[in-house]
């Protein structure tokens, strides 16, 4: 690997080294750009809004202050009501653990039947299925609104769920097909001279190296539905927002006097689950990113 | 379970049950595609032929959405508010893919030289990617404040007559759509070339090594060139992100000032939710769709393909 080696081997110039040091500052610039953000966010999220109003965005909390962080959880107003976030929190969780765990249970047997089990027009099925990866959701959005009132659940956590196990099957089925090509056919060939039919080789063969693509598959439909903002924005009532519909309307709110260390911490508290996510689980988060967005 | 040897009667009728399971399993899945992707494509479409008001209803009108739509249709001089979505489209696609791109090759070309710490570095560079485009609209619609943000601060660093006050601008706003949309996606660009570099074979820069070809011509003539399908992946990805561009917009500037900062989405999502033209909306999502599908479909061609003729 060329990263491994000295780029001209066996030399170390003062032209080299400066070389470095001009690109060890570009780095650490460019990351203190992606952090700053971040670190006004939180900073802010400690302050009082007299301590706001006096320092500048970079300036640090006079009094370390948690009061912003209990109005977000408890009592700040979004919209008509003032409870804070903790409400759309449960609502966001209770609408991602049913819906991840769907449309991955779903993808993964569809994923072994495109791989292993290919029938005359599975393929075909398989890339019209793919596509459903890239439709703008503009072109689904009246219709879906209308069917989740025919069905009686329209505004409601359900509706949601629903919608984010059906939108998330493209993406789940083709990182378990993708991943299942790779399994070597001669297994599944000799398990089925054995004797074993479809359930018991996806149960004894391929679950069981599956893991990987799992938790591939996992992050992905946990952070997508998570930070979801069209769907909860279109499909969900007062009582079913997702936290990221609530976040908007808190930070959105035009009336009484902004208070931008609450906006903060909200902003924080929405966005921790999926940062966690990606600080544990990096590794899986990318690749999700890569076989998602570049194939499908 | 089943036996095969043991042709006809019982194992004959498991045998053939073993041949259509894959069907029936895919059976939902086909279902709900045709349905709720297809049939809602579909009916979409024919909505937009109508014209829905607040309820749908199926009376044909022709074209009249689409007319209406495309009237006084100019990008330059911006005579209808379509117009603006779509020159607001184009100018925010272009800088955010341009700049994505740039920051993007630039930062994996660095990581790329046995940098210490590059795990660090690439977790730092990537994280913006995992926030919901909400987080981030509020985070840089309180960075970019007009009063207490940037213009503060920069005020405070002793250049007292700095303005910056982009967010409530008409003609400015769209740029700080921008300026946000590429703090969260130019990370994952980076990630994409990075992979890109890591799968360049060494052996021939090391011949261009050997020829005496400096860094910086190896990667002009060869580096670059060789990263051609990652570009093309990264640019399709990232015109798809900005053709569904629509929570940033409505967290950082919700449309504004006045509708300065429509996009096509925030502009189907106006009209159908807000205003109660269900076959205007429906229109625009047409066209939206159709444009992503003239992008996407010759890609997906290509790239399949691709795939086929490598098994």
């Amino acid at each position: 690997m060329r990263g491994k080696q000295p780029q001209i081997p066996g030399t170390r110039t003062t032209g080299s080294i400066i070389i470095r040091i001009i690109l060890y500052t570009v780095l650490t610039a460019a990351a203190l750009y992606f952090l700053i953000p971040f670190f006004v966010m939180v900073i802010t999220s400690l302050k009082t809004m007299k301590d706001i109003r006096s320092g500048t965005l970079i300036s640090l909390p006079k009094t370390i202050s948690f009061d912003a962080w209990a109005k977000a959880w408890d009592s700040a107003c979004t919209g008509i009501k003032c409870e804070g976030m903790k409400g759309y929190f449960l609502n966001s969780v209770q609408m991602v653990v049913p819906a991840v765990i769907m449309s991955t249970a779903i993808g993964a047997v569809n994923g072994y039947v495109f791989s292993k089990w290919r029938f005359k027009g599975s393929e075909t099925f398989f890339t019209f299925l793919l596509l459903g990866c890239f439709i703008p959701f503009q072109i689904i959005l009246l219709p879906m609104s209308q069917t989740l009132g025919i069905l009686g659940i329209g505004q409601s956590i359900i509706g949601l769920i629903l919608v984010h196990t059906i939108y998330g099957l493209p993406f789940t089925t083709l990182f378990f097909r993708n991943f299942y090509v790779s399994v070597p056919t001669e297994i599944i060939k000799a398990a089925k001279i054995d004797g074993a039919g479809f359930f018991r080789i996806f149960w004894r063969i391929i679950l069981p190296v599956s893991a990987p693509i799992f938790v591939v598959a996992v992050i992905w439909q946990t952070t997508q539905i998570w930070n979801d903002f069209l769907f909860g924005v279109a499909f969900s009532g007062a009582e079913s927002r997702p936290i990221t519909v609530a976040l908007n309307n808190l930070v959105n709110t035009s009336t009484g006097v902004k208070e931008y260390n609450v906006d903060m911490a909200a902003a924080i508290i929405a966005g921790l689950p999926t940062l966690i996510v990606y600080i544990v689980a990096g590794k899986y988060f990318l690749r999700g990113l890569t076989a998602g967005a570049v194939k499908g | 379970m089943n036996n095969k040897n043991n042709n006809g009667g019982l194992g004959g009728l498991l045998h053939r049950l073993e041949n259509i399971l894959p069907k029936i399993v895919l059976l939902p899945t086909f279902a709900l595609a045709a349905i709720f992707i297809y049939g809602f494509i579909g009916w979409t479409t024919f909505i937009s032929f109508t014209d829905s008001k607040l309820l749908p209803n199926y009376k044909l009108v022709g074209v009249h959405q689409y007319t209406t739509l495309f009237e006084n249709f100019n990008l330059i001089t911006h005579t209808s508010r379509w117009s603006v979505a779509v020159s607001n489209l184009i100018i925010y696609s272009v800088l955010f893919i341009g700049i994505c791109i740039i920051i993007g090759l630039a930062l994996a070309i660095f990581l790329d030289q046995r940098i210490r710490g590059e795990g660090l570095f690439r977790t730092v560079y990537l994280y913006p990617m995992a926030l919901s485009f909400i987080v981030t609209g509020a985070a840089w619609r309180w960075i970019l404040n007009p009063d207490l943000g940037l213009e503060r601060l920069i005020r405070q660093l002793g250049f007292s007559h700095f303005t910056f006050r982009w967010l409530v601008q008409s003609d400015l706003a769209i740029y700080t759509i921008v300026i946000a949309a590429v703090w969260q996606s130019s990370g994952f660009v980076m990630a994409l070339f990075l992979s890109g570099l890591r799968g360049i074979d060494d052996s021939i820069i090391k011949a261009a090594q050997v020829d005496g070809a400096g860094l910086p011509r190896i990667y002009r003539k060869i580096i670059i060139p060789s990263l051609r399908p990652v570009f093309l992946s990264a640019v399709i990805i990232l015109m798809h992100l900005s053709i569904k561009s629509f929570d940033l917009i409505m967290a950082l500037t919700q449309g504004g000032p006045g509708y300065a900062t429509d996009m096509p989405a925030t502009f189907m999502y106006t009209f159908s939710f807000n205003r109660n033209r269900l076959a205007y909306g429906a229109a625009s999502a047409v066209i939206m769709f159709l444009a992503v599908m003239a992008i996407i479909i010759p890609y997906l061609y290509s790239e399949l393909r691709g795939t086929r003729n490598e098994r």
